[in-house]
């Protein structure tokens, strides 16, 4: 986490146990967001990519997870990270599960392609032992 | 929490909240069809105003109810998505939300009202009379 040695300014952390928590993450990821002055439009896709993620770790992990929201100084501007984690048995193909409309279990696939597609940045490890996806927005 | 569905006349109005769990969605998607195909309701108006944001699991129940919906012969149209909602899911993937949508409820309403209208100047071809 610290390779870029991020200026932190501000971090949120959200355990998801389940999809009330995922809609709490959700709700706080908006109005992080506005407060680091992305606009709205930002914030709604911010928001979203979190409920993406959140819903991804209780549908596909198995297991509790977590989801923190950081924001950082980077050459003048500020970027929030999403960091979405758990301890599930990891992403069989990540290359697939970027493909639209890739699901393993009649989802309809397009949750992490949309969070490509709505972030600037998107991370992912994966092993047998968890997944940690990085997602990062640019003001 | 049962998902209230309110009759106006042949057409059902539906609020969609926050925080549903599957059953609840599933026993919403049942009453709307079970409605429309009682002869009870036309058309569908579901608004979703009161949902803040809308991920792709949520576009996909907004539109498989639409699409039942319509396979029974009702009008159905979407209404209260807001505009940064509506930006959200163009950039997450084109075709989220697949269904007829309005500004408001208002819109949604005139809407459904026109299409049933319209519906009474067609000739009848089968036997889905427009009795009410
Ligand atoms: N946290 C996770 N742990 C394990 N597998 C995951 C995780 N997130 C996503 N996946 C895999 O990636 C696939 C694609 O995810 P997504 O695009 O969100 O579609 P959906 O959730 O609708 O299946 C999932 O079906 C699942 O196989
Ligand atoms: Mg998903």
């Amino acid at each position: 986490m610290n390779d870029e040695a991020p200026c932190l300014l501000d971090a949120v952390h959200i355990p998801i146990q389940d999809y009330a928590d995922v809609a709490e993450a959700g709700r706080n990821a908006l109005l992080f967001a506005e407060a680091c002055g992305f606009s709205k439009v930002l914030a709604y896709y911010i928001a979203t990519a979190v409920i993406e993620l959140g819903n991804n770790i209780m549908a596909h992990a198995d297991s509790d997870g977590s989801i923190v929201l950081t924001s950082q100084f980077e050459d003048t501007r500020i970027v929030i990270e999403i960091i979405a984690e758990d301890r599930g048995p990891g992403i069989f193909d990540v290359d697939l599960a970027l493909t639209d409309g890739y699901t393993t279990n009649n989802g309809l696939g397009c949750g992490l392609p949309g969070v490509a597609r709505l972030m600037d940045e998107l991370h992912i490890e994966t092993s047998d032992q968890g997944t940690r996806i990085r997602a990062r927005k640019r003001r | 929490m049962r998902i209230p569905i309110l009759r106006l006349g042949d057409i059902l109005l539906t609020s969609i909240q926050v925080d549903l769990i599957d059953e609840d969605i599933l026993q919403f998607q049942h009453d709307v069809l079970t409605m429309i195909k009682n002869r009870d309701a036309q058309g569908v108006v579901i608004d979703i105003t009161s949902m803040e944001v809308v991920d792709s699991f949520m576009a996909r129940v907004i539109n498989d109810t639409a699409n039942m919906a319509r396979l029974l012969g009702a009008e159905v149209v979407v209404c209260g998505i807001q505009p940064s909602v509506a930006l959200t899911l163009v950039e997450m993937g084109r075709g989220l939300i697949g269904v007829t949508s309005t500004f408001n409820l208002e819109q949604g309403l005139r809407e459904i009202e026109r299409r049933l209208a319209a519906r009474l100047l067609r000739p009848v071809t089968d036997g889905d009379s427009n009795a009410t």
